[in-house]
């Protein structure tokens, strides 16, 4: 289906794209797409990962050319061959992943971006009126390195407001944000809708969109699927629409056999090893047998130093970490895997997986413990067939063991790796961000995996971004920010309200009681 | 123009970038002999088809491509794990010094462990002089590209130091050489009249053995792994320092195996040339190879070959020496660039595309 695109009922459309159609080598990333977005309207594009919605944003702005298709500025045919010629049109986008150089103040990067010749005083001066104008508290004067992801975004969004743009594009803006940051950036969207923006909004966050946007286009596959007023559709209409069928479940029974702790976290602490690393302070934690323990927090508040002293990436302290009861902290990971840990890192090709190998060999990075190897020399047969296992459990698509690593898509591939890891029938499995970049149905798969996992005996300690996630899944949900840990607390006592204040580091320093009561 | 990374790299080009390196390196010799005022044919004749019309020659291309294949078959391995010995000379020096000075101090033995007893020492020669760098690599993180060099100079000089003074030959006319060795402390000849001697076996051996390593075992994977993502082998708990030592104590050994190949064979006594760069030329022998066990049979070969000519053709067409060098460097600079564009590919900058598609609509 090919509706014609609708004639907007009143005033010129801001944008209109005509029968948009752009094709990768492999794959058609857009089919005959056309959209209107009208000024000051909040506009959703909505989508699963791989529907198309970022390589749209990336013509709109310039940074990808389409194959076909026309591009319509306020009534006007236009051609807009690279960024530059999109600001110049009035055209602002947010990325996802920050472009700031840490190590220079919010005003020196926004100068940088700005180009030609500035004075940096009045620049900094103006920073200051925009933000403050828009709700977007920011010192002009502060080096980056010492900004919140929060306030990271804040300089990419008052560095397009300062272009004065007509449209505003933000992919994604809310997935580094807590829950209140993201209230505040509502409040800040609204006023410049107010006042004529038009917004292009990326997002899969269904409620967030219900809530924010007047107007949804919602693409699978690289088509629209339908336009549609968020606010008169519930969320599982939309999910529909998002992925073709209803939006499925976690089911979490109660574990019935015995409570046992599995891996302890003993007063951790560490100093980092780059300059801008977190520092880990003091952090105690215990997982059990049979429950799913969640650590919220946003990226860069010592996710990453956590999850290596866990896995044993960057030993620590012997009596730290104990797996089953045992003083592992000293210990590589190679030993730890030796006694029963799984780990499933946030970055997948290059770490979790070798880019350039078959997942056949991948299988072997790991597994290897499977009895793959014998006197020093590989089985093939035998890693050939844990990977064809693997891939037919986990329903990961690819062309076979032989495939590499890296022509699987992110999502693919992280069934893969927990595929793999749970194979290998861990007693304590730790995972980070387990659904990034993977689609609605396949979350959903993963999630409930990882819950009769843990009812299976095994202790499970997740660490996401996504608070939706962790609230499905989890028995009991801590926050690390700033490099400490809160309290792990029962998911049943707590709300994403308390768990966001916690996030922006309210908490009091837990004791080894708290949460070994817990 | 810009490089950018190409989606999915042809795995049939990866294999054909060493010929076509061959070929190119053949155009570019071509227009190199035109300048020189020679004639391409007559010279390619004698660079690679003269040196093998008989057996004799196929002799001294066996005899050179020996050394040069067992070194780069322990340089691969390192390569693979992304640790690039560069100083295989040395290591190949001082398995000379090794097994030389065996040869030396038991100058007046008959018994038949002499040379068993030299191989060994040899062996672990180079192991040692491998093993250094390895040290400085995994307790100070110092770059094993400078340090091997550096060691290979240094090898040099106690050769040097050895062969004029506490090991000079007494009736050697004080030229910088030992005495010369004994029939017990020689690798035996395989054919009357031919200098190929049984030396070639040790080579013969450890490409099967490396074949079964890097193919088989799950070493060397671990080994490859910590070259292809570092960050993966530590995921997985490989560890790093036991990658170095073993890229750096076995291309060592393999190296000082060679260095006994060649004082207990052609050369028969420790001096100053005891090797050709034997330890360089393994480097490119180990990449045109394709870091594989069965490739760096043909690519030692090629490079014997290139030995060999540019020999004849000082003779033969008055070239100077440095032809052989040329010719290898070509190769290897060739295979280098024919890797980049496998890998990349070049991409015309925006403003010239911009102006392709403005001509196109103004067609009608």
């Amino acid at each position: 289906m090919n509706p014609e695109p609708p004639i907007p009922l009143h005033g010129e459309p801001r944008l209109q794209l005509l029968h948009i159609s752009k094709r990768y080598p492999s794959v058609l990333a857009n089919d005959d797409v056309s959209l209107v977005v009208r000024p000051g309207e909040i506009h959703a594009v909505l989508g699963e990962n791989g529907a198309g919605k970022s390589t749209l944003m990336k013509v709109i702005y310039g940074a990808v050319k389409a194959d076909m298709g026309e591009i319509m500025w306020n009534g006007r045919q236009v051609d807009i061959p690279d960024p530059a010629a999109a600001r110049a049109l009035g055209i602002g986008m947010v990325f996802q992943h920050f472009s700031l150089f840490e190590t220079l103040t919010v005003v020196e990067n926004i100068a940088l971006s700005l180009g030609g010749e500035f004075d940096l005083a009045s620049l900094a001066i103006k920073v200051s009126e925009v933000s403050k104008r828009y709700g977007l508290p920011l010192d002009p004067l502060r080096h980056v390195y010492s900004l919140s992801v929060g306030e990271r975004q804040r300089v990419e969004i008052v560095r397009c407001l300062l272009q004065n743009p007509q449209l505003l594009i933000l992919d994604e803006p809310t997935s580094v944000l807590t829950p209140q940051a993201v209230r505040k950036l509502f409040e800040t969207l609204r006023q410049l809708a107010s006042e004529g923006v038009s917004i292009l909004y990326i997002s899969h966050k269904l409620d967030e969109i219900r809530e924010l946007c007047e107007r949804a286009t919602v693409m699978r596959g690289g088509r629209v699927t339908g336009e549609a007023n968020p606010r008169q559709e519930s969320s599982a209409s939309l999910a529909r629409m998002m992925i073709g069928r209803e939006l499925p479940h976690c089911e979490a029974p109660v574990f019935e056999g015995e409570r046992k702790p599995l891996l302890e976290i003993r007063a951790l602490s560490r100093e980092p090893d780059d300059a801008f690393g977190t520092r880990l302070s003091d952090i105690a934690l215990t997982v059990h047998s049979g429950e799913v323990v969640g650590i919220a927090g946003i990226s860069g508040n010592g996710q990453a130093e956590l999850l290596a002293a866990l896995s044993g990436e960057t030993p620590v302290a012997r009596e730290m970490v104990q797996l089953c009861g045992e003083a592992v902290g000293h210990r590589d990971a190679g030993a730890r895997r030796d006694r029963g840990l799984s780990f499933v890192p946030e970055e997948r090709l290059g770490r979790g997986a070798v880019p350039a190998m078959s997942l056949a060999d991948n299988a072997l990075l790991t597994a290897h413990r499977q009895d793959l190897v014998r006197h020093g020399l590989r089985r093939f047969a035998a890693a050939r067939d844990f990977a064809q296992r693997c891939i037919e459990r986990f329903d990961v698509r690819c062309g076979g063991a032989a495939a590499q690593a890296r022509s699987l898509s992110g999502g693919n591939l992280q069934k893969f790796i927990v595929g793999r890891e749970i194979m290998q029938t861990p007693k304590v499995m730790i995972v980070a961000q387990p659904t990034w970049g993977v689609d609605v149905g396949a979350s959903a798969f993963l999630r409930q995996t990882l819950i009769d996992l843990s009812r299976s005996g095994v202790g499970v300690l997740v660490i996401s971004e996504e608070l939706e996630e962790l609230f499905e899944i989890c028995d009991r949900i801590a926050v690390l920010a700033g490099g400490r840990l809160s309290p792990a607390v029962p998911r049943e006592q707590t709300n994403a309200e308390a768990i966001g204040l916690a996030m922006s580091g309210l908490f009091a320093q837990p004791t080894p009681e708290s949460t070994h009561a817990a | 123009m810009l490089l950018e990374p190409r989606a999915t790299p042809s795995r049939g080009m990866r294999l054909a970038a060493p010929l076509l390196a061959i070929l190119l390196t053949l155009g570019v010799g071509a227009l190199l002999f035109i300048a020189l005022g020679k004639d391409p044919q007559e010279a390619f004749h004698v660079l690679f088809i003269g040196p093998l019309a008989d057996a004799n020659g196929w002799s001294e291309l066996l005899l050179k491509a020996a050394p040069l294949i067992l070194i780069a078959q322990g340089l691969a391995i390192g390569f693979r794990a992304r640790i690039f010995n560069i100083g295989a000379e040395g290591q190949l020096i001082m398995g000379a010094v090794f097994g030389g000075g065996v040869a030396i101090a038991f100058q007046d033995s008959q018994s038949a462990w002499l040379l068993p007893t030299m191989v060994l020492a040899g062996a672990i020669g180079g192991a040692l002089w491998g093993a250094i760098p390895a040290l400085l690599k995994t307790r100070f993180n110092a770059e094993e590209t400078l340090t091997t060099l550096m060691l290979a100079y240094v090898a040099n000089l106690i050769l040097s130091w050895l062969v004029s003074d506490p090991w000079r030959d007494p009736g050697g006319m004080n030229f910088p050489q030992s005495v010369m060795f004994g029939d017990a402390a020689l690798f035996s000849m395989l054919f009357e009249g031919l200098r190929l001697n049984t030396s070639v076996f040790i080579t013969i051996a450890a490409v099967l053995l490396f074949w079964i390593f890097v193919s088989k075992s799950f070493l060397a994977y671990q080994v490859t792994v910590g070259g292809l993502a570092p960050q993966a082998a530590r995921y997985a708990g490989f560890p790093a320092s036991r990658t170095v030592w073993l890229s750096l104590v076995l291309s060592g050994l393999t190296a000082g195996l060679a260095g006994v190949g060649e004082v207990a064979g052609p050369v028969g006594q420790l001096n100053l040339n005891i090797s050709p760069g034997y330890g360089y030329a393994a480097i490119i022998v180990a990449w045109i190879g394709r870091l594989h066990p069965v490739g760096i049979v043909f690519s030692g070969l090629l490079m014997a070959l290139i030995y060999l000519g540019g020999e004849a053709a000082q003779m033969a067409l008055q070239t100077p020496a440095a032809i052989t060098g040329i010719f290898q460097g070509m190769l290897l600079f060739f295979l280098l660039a024919c890797d980049v564009f496998i890998e990349f590919r070049l991409r015309k900058p925006l403003e010239k595309r911009r102006a392709a598609a403005l001509a196109r609509k103004a067609l009608p």
